[in-house]
């Protein structure tokens, strides 16, 4: 079983802060990670692999800091590690991302494809489904669990109110979340190992001929930021500082009758 | 030409999601800056008797695809459904609601038309978009949406194809007033499904009808932050919120520390709200937090910081301990209500 199992490098955005002058982002210092979702798509990809044999490739687009992501995937236990990276791909949005990255799944080969839920920087959660419809496979996405039987995949698809328990044959694309599987840890050794193997980089000669040069990077992008800001907190109401408790409820529940909620 | 504003209204078990509504709501404002119609969207299994719904919830027109492999939400099928209904109507704009539904079927059928689509959106807006002094201008579909945990706003546009797509958060926008005078045209979209469009199969659905109670439908909110020092205190926040005819949702730090389920965090990676109250309670206002909670019609917040930034979103702030304070409400709403019953 041919496994791949896309990443993002993300910045850790619990740790991001505004400045409270320029009311920017800081992004200076923020901690890049292996985004959530993705380091449990790389669990549940070495597990299946434990479980059938085969081998786990971890995927990154990215800038080529990025192979530190793939550096600690290959720790965790994947075989081998792609970087796509190249000029052009930059400022792709979530449709060229996936031209991109089906182009190299082809070049690489595949049975099973594991990608997270969604970024926390993005929050999106469209690339994985996008991959899947560029490579004509079905996708199961929210993906809680995943069984094997015989030359089948059994998986909990976990939707709002209720699970599907759905059976999917590779090739497929399933979309991991954090609940699937918990990340282990890097081995000591492992960490050496992944320094000392090869990633492979794909640039953009190596995909021109399976996507189409229109279709990514910024050109390529369908949808286009045409402006970013921070929020603006809305108009303060009134604060009491010192008040007592006594005094705190009254004012509250006076509050309560006036908006009708008593 | 491309034209109108198309609303996929998600369905289970033929029940209509309330942010179906919501975006049908929506619509019909942007309709009206566009001088074109909102059409709504129905795919299901025998599903054509809810289309009424949507036109007295404002919908000039609804079409429907209806077929037994719709029963159940699968992606091909769907994206199969929706693809058709888009090659024929060629809509200037198509609308999601942000769910696990919305989330997988809309990216999905963008890849295969090619046209862009903007996740999650909390605000959208039609404006006319000029590429230099020299363009006359147009009128395209403005985009907001939350990126970087909620800590920055990007407005998004899909200039050069169409539709423009958006999924938008549950709990966003506000849905019309019922009017089940109004009426309107209702058309089934003929799709001819093979058997081999069922590409996946569901062996088993479970319904999670126990699914507690749903944070996003309650009219108050009251809501435990770090600041209520322990897990059991919930339950004196849960009393209170029965007081008020409300329930109990939580930040993300008790959601962590696994003093509450994950199906009650407010936030950026929680969920959105807008009750009539939201009663932060020891909740020092994260952005992230904030994010998700900023749209409820009034917000009374109670800790013990002056300086926490809970206080800038609240229309009523009050520094002081909650763990005082709440024991002390509840006696208070309880003696109110015996009085005025």
């Amino acid at each position: 079983m041919k496994i791949v199992v896309c990443i993002k490098q993300v910045p850790d955005t619990n740790e991001v802060k505004l400045d409270p002058v320029t009311n920017t982002l800081i992004r200076e210092g923020v901690p890049s990670i292996i985004n959530h979702d993705d380091k449990s798509g790389i669990e549940a990809a070495l597990q299946l692999k434990e479980k059938v044999g085969g081998t786990v490739t971890a995927v990154c687009m990215g800038p080529p800091q990025a192979d530190v992501a793939l550096r600690e995937a290959l720790a965790m236990g994947c075989d081998d590690a792609v970087l796509i990276s190249a000029r052009e791909f930059g400022g792709s949005d979530t449709y060229a991302t996936a031209v991109i990255v089906a182009a190299a799944l082809k070049k690489i080969g595949f049975d099973i494809v594991i990608t997270g839920r969604q970024a926390i920087d993005g929050d999106t959660a469209q690339v994985g489904p996008q991959i899947a419809e560029n490579l004509h496979i079905p996708q199961v996405s929210y993906v809680e669990d995943i069984k094997v039987e015989g030359d089948k995949l059994v998986v909990k698809r976990q939707f709002e109110d209720r699970y599907h328990i759905i059976e999917v044959k590779p090739p497929c694309l399933l979309t991991a979340l954090q609940e699937l599987a918990t990340p282990r840890y890097m081995h000591a050794r492992g960490v050496v190992e992944a320094y000392e193997k090869e990633i492979r980089v794909f640039g953009f000669d190596d995909l021109k001929d399976s996507l189409n040069p229109e279709h990514i990077g910024l050109k390529g992008s369908p949808t286009n930021v045409i402006r970013s800001f921070t929020k603006q907190a809305k108009g303060q109401g009134t604060l009491h500082t010192d008040l007592s408790a006594d005094e705190a409820v009254k004012v509250i529940v006076e509050k309560l009758e006036e908006r009708h909620i008593i | 030409m491309s034209k109108d504003i198309y609303v996929v209204v998600e369905q289970r078990d033929g029940n209509i999601a309330k942010v179906g509504l919501e975006l049908i709501g929506e619509a019909t404002k942007l309709a009206k800056a566009l001088e074109q119609k909102v059409v709504g969207v129905l795919l299901g299994d025998k599903i054509k008797d809810k289309a009424k719904t949507l036109i007295e919830y404002g919908a000039d027109e609804v079409v429907y695809v209806e077929d037994p492999m719709l029963a159940e939400y699968v992606t091909e099928p769907y994206a199969k459904a929706l693809t058709a209904v888009i090659k024929e109507c060629d809509p200037e704009i198509v609308l999601f609601g942000a769910t696990s539904i919305g989330r997988d079927l809309a990216p999905r059928v963008a890849a295969r038309i090619h046209t862009g689509l903007t996740a999650d959106c909390t605000g959208l807006d039609i404006d006319v978009y000029k590429e230099n002094e020299e363009d006359p201008g147009r009128k395209l579909l403005f985009m907001t949406r939350p990126a970087f945990g909620g800590n920055i706003m990007a407005t998004i546009l899909c200039k050069n194809y169409r539709p423009q797509m958006a999924t938008v958060r549950p709990g966003v926008m506000k849905r019309l007033e019922r009017d089940a005078s109004r009426t309107g045209t209702i058309r089934e979209i003929k799709v001819a499904f093979e058997p081999s469009d069922m590409n996946v199969k569901i062996r088993e659905v479970v319904r999670e009808t126990h699914k507690k109670s749903d944070i996003t439908e309650a009219k108050v909110l009251v809501s435990g932050g770090r600041g209520i020092g322990s897990p059991e205190f919930f339950g004196t926040l849960k009393e209170l919120a029965d007081l008020l005819g409300g329930d109990i949702s939580s930040s993300r730090a008790n959601v962590d520390a696994g003093w509450a389920p994950k199906d009650r965090q407010v936030g950026q990676t929680g969920k959105t709200v807008r009750p009539d109250l939201y009663l932060a309670c020891g909740i020092s206002g994260a952005i992230q937090h904030v994010a998700g909670m900023e749209g409820s019609d009034y917000i009374i917040a109670i800790n013990k910081n002056d300086t926490a930034p809970i206080f800038d979103v609240a229309d009523l702030g009050i520094v002081g301990d909650v763990k005082v304070i709440i024991p002390k409400l509840i006696e208070a709403v309880k003696k109110y209500k015996t009085a005025n019953a």
